[in-house]
């Protein structure tokens, strides 16, 4: 291990920091407590499965406290009868084996904690435990000391048991259990032979193969005829429907077949073909559980709040029961939940939930401040305006368009395709039947539904399931994470773009910050590095980090004003550093004050500002300019048109920039937009785009850690990945040109096979060579060129 | 020959048999999570031991 990390979170240390306990490096004392705690349980074998796996605790004093109130309380707990309490924690930090392997044995820690089990796909910890011996809190209180904070968001306010819907499972479970059966049992029927003792117990297979098919003729297929019959009666002709015209022709022609001593009829086949079309359906379905694609302000908003009632006493509520006129109290980090009006003197509020901007707006007493940012420093008070489902931000979501379950906006291509196929199947079919009518009306029956039998589009139902499935997959390795299949032909229909700025097309993890004004000496360098070095301000610590590291000096006094700057002596030089009110510097132009920047006054001499400027994310240059040759692009602001000019010198000149968007007006943009015919993508990455997202054709949320919140959308692609949009959306072209080239590959299938059937040649043994062959090489095919397509950069 | 009939019967049994442990396993959430276990299973034995009541998913699902 290097020496400079620390043994428990990996994180390096500073030179002059490192804690030595027990041999063993430490960059801070939370580091260090955990270790302790786990040394003193014999645990430490935490540390053998996984280098450095820990996280630094954070401080949550008076953060839970709300667990301690009962109707909060038997929301969130899954189970509790008698002493047995259940709770299904959601932990982010879970990411390796020693995590599964610490919280699985948290009894050892824990008196009362019967037993507890990690789900790692979906980062949740399962807890059973004794009510009567240890309660929730202290086991939350536990969780977070370990560096294993739980995130408890109104969200958990809502969860009874969530039903997870297994049928698919079940149906491919069944379609299988057949398939392999009646294989086995239809074997014999193959080579005909006329053997005396196979004549003998024909019944007693045939008999067999027929009852084993029913299950999956009746149970496995049913979604596709109830599919049919929906498409029929909206008359959208679907791909379905010429599937459950060939399974139930299939079927009524098999137990003909066989009832009039005919043949064995094409049972083997339909199960097969069952199984295949089920098992396509399972591919698509790649479901990423740890991540949540229908999120809204749910998932953001605290359970509860601390309320001050008017004998000052405080109490933690449910914050659906917060009414207008109530005083909140909002402690460091804490999210504020409603709309309301500042009370206390000061607040530096974090609207990054919302906006993705990440330096803190200052707020003064009489201050109207809006649900969803987050109060960092002290403790503020606040009297609310709204409730929750009123305030300003929560309000978006009354919206029609997160009300309405909007589940295929658009055609897919496959039932764009079975349009025009259904029509000329059923068009050969009669054409077949008119034909033979006249010769032999026996001859004619079988022609007609052999038709219909080898037409059944298996291959061509195969094909998109499984180029999606696969492109699904490929994408969510490179950190593309889609809901659904659905919306990779979505991506290949785009062709307007409107990204957000703020948190989208801007980083909020490093900022370009540039000095301006008479320069500063090394000395003086020093005094500045060394007064920030105690502030905790955003500001101060991004412009520590920025600074060179120099040699460290005591200070004298310090002292820190909220929402102004940092007042600090060493060896008698007094050094202010913060707002340009601040400073009393005077001769500055209004425009100048818009921009976020700490200025520096030693002494009685003001020497210049630090300006913090949006740091463009990498490659963002390239990847508009390629993305304008195909797209319109827009860019989208909630700020006001500061950085219009910085962003005209760098975006392709047809870019359209629209700044100072409500988030209402986002949405209403993005709908304009699309009353022109237009398929807009939209990629933001707040909550105040979060309008924009659900309204879009297709929401693109841009995350910095996928496994934090990101709101509602069609797919997550990680921030660091931002600059690669252009080759998703190339990938995504390039899909659905697999499954038309897949198309006509199957269609051949079909001519070959109806070819067969029109000449009344269809035996049991040719379809059933026919089908799984199709069938087979049409997902090779599409399997292999989608991944031919992928390595293509 | 009429142990085919034995010989079959017997076979389509065993399968229902099985095919009745995959249903429940489904439902009782076995396929719910197909990573966790594959990383339990590599702890040491000390680790078995101290955490033998985790294996009833079953049970638990009676709740």
């Amino acid at each position: 291990m290097n020496e400079q990390s620390c043994f428990h979170c990996g994180l390096s240390i500073p030179k002059n920091e490192v804690i030595n306990f027990d041999k063993r490096k430490f960059c801070c004392v939370g580091c260090k407590t955990v270790y302790e705690i786990f040394s003193l349980n014999d645990m430490t074998s935490y540390y053998d499965f996984e280098k450095s796996p820990g996280a630094t605790p954070q401080d949550i004093q008076g953060k839970y406290d709300f667990l301690d109130n009962e109707a909060i309380l038997s929301k969130v707990l899954e189970f509790q009868e008698g002493k047995t309490s259940i709770v299904s924690l959601n932990i982010p930090h879970i990411h390796c084996s020693s995590c599964i392997w610490l919280l699985e044995n948290l009894n050892r820690l824990q008196k009362g904690i019967s037993m507890s089990q990690v789900n790692f796909p979906e980062k949740k910890v399962r807890i059973t435990f004794n009510s009567e011996t240890v309660s929730l809190k202290s086991i939350v209180y536990l969780l977070s000391s370990i560096g294993y904070e739980p995130y408890i968001s109104l969200e958990n306010y809502e969860t009874g048991k969530t039903k997870v819907d297994r049928t698919l499972t079940y149906k491919l479970g069944v379609a299988f259990f057949c398939f392999g059966n009646i294989m086995l049992l239809s074997f014999p029927e193959y080579f005909e032979m006329k053997e005396f003792w196979l004549d003998n117990y024909r019944p007693f297979f045939r008999g067999l193969i027929f009852v084993l098919a029913l299950p999956s003729f009746l149970y496995s297929a049913s979604g596709y005829y109830l599919s049919a019959y929906h498409s029929i009666k909206t008359r959208m002709l679907n791909i379905d429907i010429p599937i459950a015209l060939g399974i139930i022709v299939m079927f009524i022609r098999s137990s003909y077949d066989m009832l009039m001593d005919h043949g064995p009829g094409f049972f083997d086949s339909l199960v097969s073909l069952v199984f295949f079309m089920l098992l396509g359906k399972m591919f698509q379905t790649k479901t990423y559980s740890f991540l949540s694609f229908e999120r809204d302000f749910k998932s953001y908003f605290p359970i509860a709040v601390t309320r001050i009632n008017s004998n000052t006493s405080e109490e933690s509520v449910p914050i659906y029961d917060v009414l207008k006129g109530d005083r909140l109290l909002i402690r460091n980090q804490e999210l504020i939940p409603v709309d309301g009006i500042l009370i206390s003197e000061k607040a530096e509020i974090d609207y990054s939930f919302v906006t993705g901007e990440a330096v803190p707006i200052t707020k003064k007493s009489g201050d109207k401040v809006f649900a969803g940012g987050k109060q960092i420093g002290k403790v503020i008070e606040m009297e609310v305006l709204h409730s929750v489902s009123q305030s300003y931000l929560t309000q978006l979501w009354s919206n029609e368009i997160f009300q309405k379950k909007v589940d295929q906006k658009h055609k897919t291509l496959t039932d764009a395709i079975s349009r025009y196929f259904t029509p000329i199947l059923l068009l050969i079919a009669f054409a077949g039947f008119g034909y033979w009518i006249f010769i032999d009306a026996n001859i004619a029956f079988n022609v007609f539904t052999a038709v219909l039998i080898v037409a059944c589009p298996c291959a061509l139902a195969l094909t998109a399931p499984f180029t999606f499935g696969n492109i699904l997959r490929i994408m969510g390795k490179q950190k593309m994470y889609l809901k659904n299949a659905l919306v990779i032909e979505q991506l290949a229909k785009v062709d307007t773009i409107v990204f957000d700025k703020t948190g989208t097309i801007t980083t909020n993890k490093k900022s370009n910050i540039v000095y301006e004004g008479n320069p500063l000496s090394d000395e003086y360098n020093v005094l500045i590095k060394n007064v920030l070095r105690a502030s905790n301000h955003p500001l101060s610590r991004m412009l520590y980090d920025f600074l060179p590291e120099f040699r460290k000096i005591k200070i004298d006094d310090f002292q820190e004003i909220t929402g102004k700057g940092i007042l600090a002596t060493i060896d008698g030089k007094e050094i202010k550093i913060g707002s340009s009110t601040f400073v009393e510097n005077s001769n500055l132009k209004t425009s100048e004050i818009e921009r976020t920047s700490l200025h520096v006054k030693i002494d009685t001499i003001y020497y210049g500002r630090f300006n913090f400027q949006n740091q463009y994310r990498d490659g963002l240059e390239t990847l508009f300019s390629t993305l304008s040759k195909s797209h319109r692009i827009k860019v989208l602001s909630g700020d006001n048109d500061g950085e219009r000019g910085n962003l005209e010198s760098i975006l392709p000149k047809d870019t359209e920039l629209i700044f100072n968007q409500k988030p209402e007006q986002k949405l209403e943009f993005i709908k304009n937009l699309q009353k022109n015919g237009l398929n807009v993508m939209m990629v933001g990455d707040g909550l105040n785009d979060a309008g924009a997202l659900a309204q879009s054709n297709v929401g693109i949320s841009i995350s910095e850690n996928v496994n934090v919140f990101s709101p509602a959308c069609d797919a997550i692609l990680d921030a660091n990945e931002f600059s690669r949009l252009d080759y998703f959306l190339k990938l995504s072209h390039k899909s659905i040109r697999i499954i038309k080239m897949s198309f006509v590959l199957s269609l051949l299938y079909n001519v070959v096979g109806l070819s067969f059937a029109v000449t009344g040649n269809l035996l049991p043994l040719v379809a059933a060579i026919i089908m799984p062959l199709s069938t087979i090489t049409i997902v090779s095919f599409v399997i292999l060129m989608s991944n031919f397509y992928a390595n293509q950069k | 020959m009429s142990v085919i009939y034995l010989l079959i019967s017997v076979s389509i049994c065993v399968a229902i048999g099985f095919f009745i442990a995959f249903i429940i396993a489904v439902k009782s959430g076995q396929y719910d999570d197909d990573y966790t276990p594959s990383v339990r299973m590599l702890f040491d034995d000390e680790t078995k031991i101290t955490s033998q009541n985790n294996n009833s998913p079953t049970e638990e699902k009676q709740v």
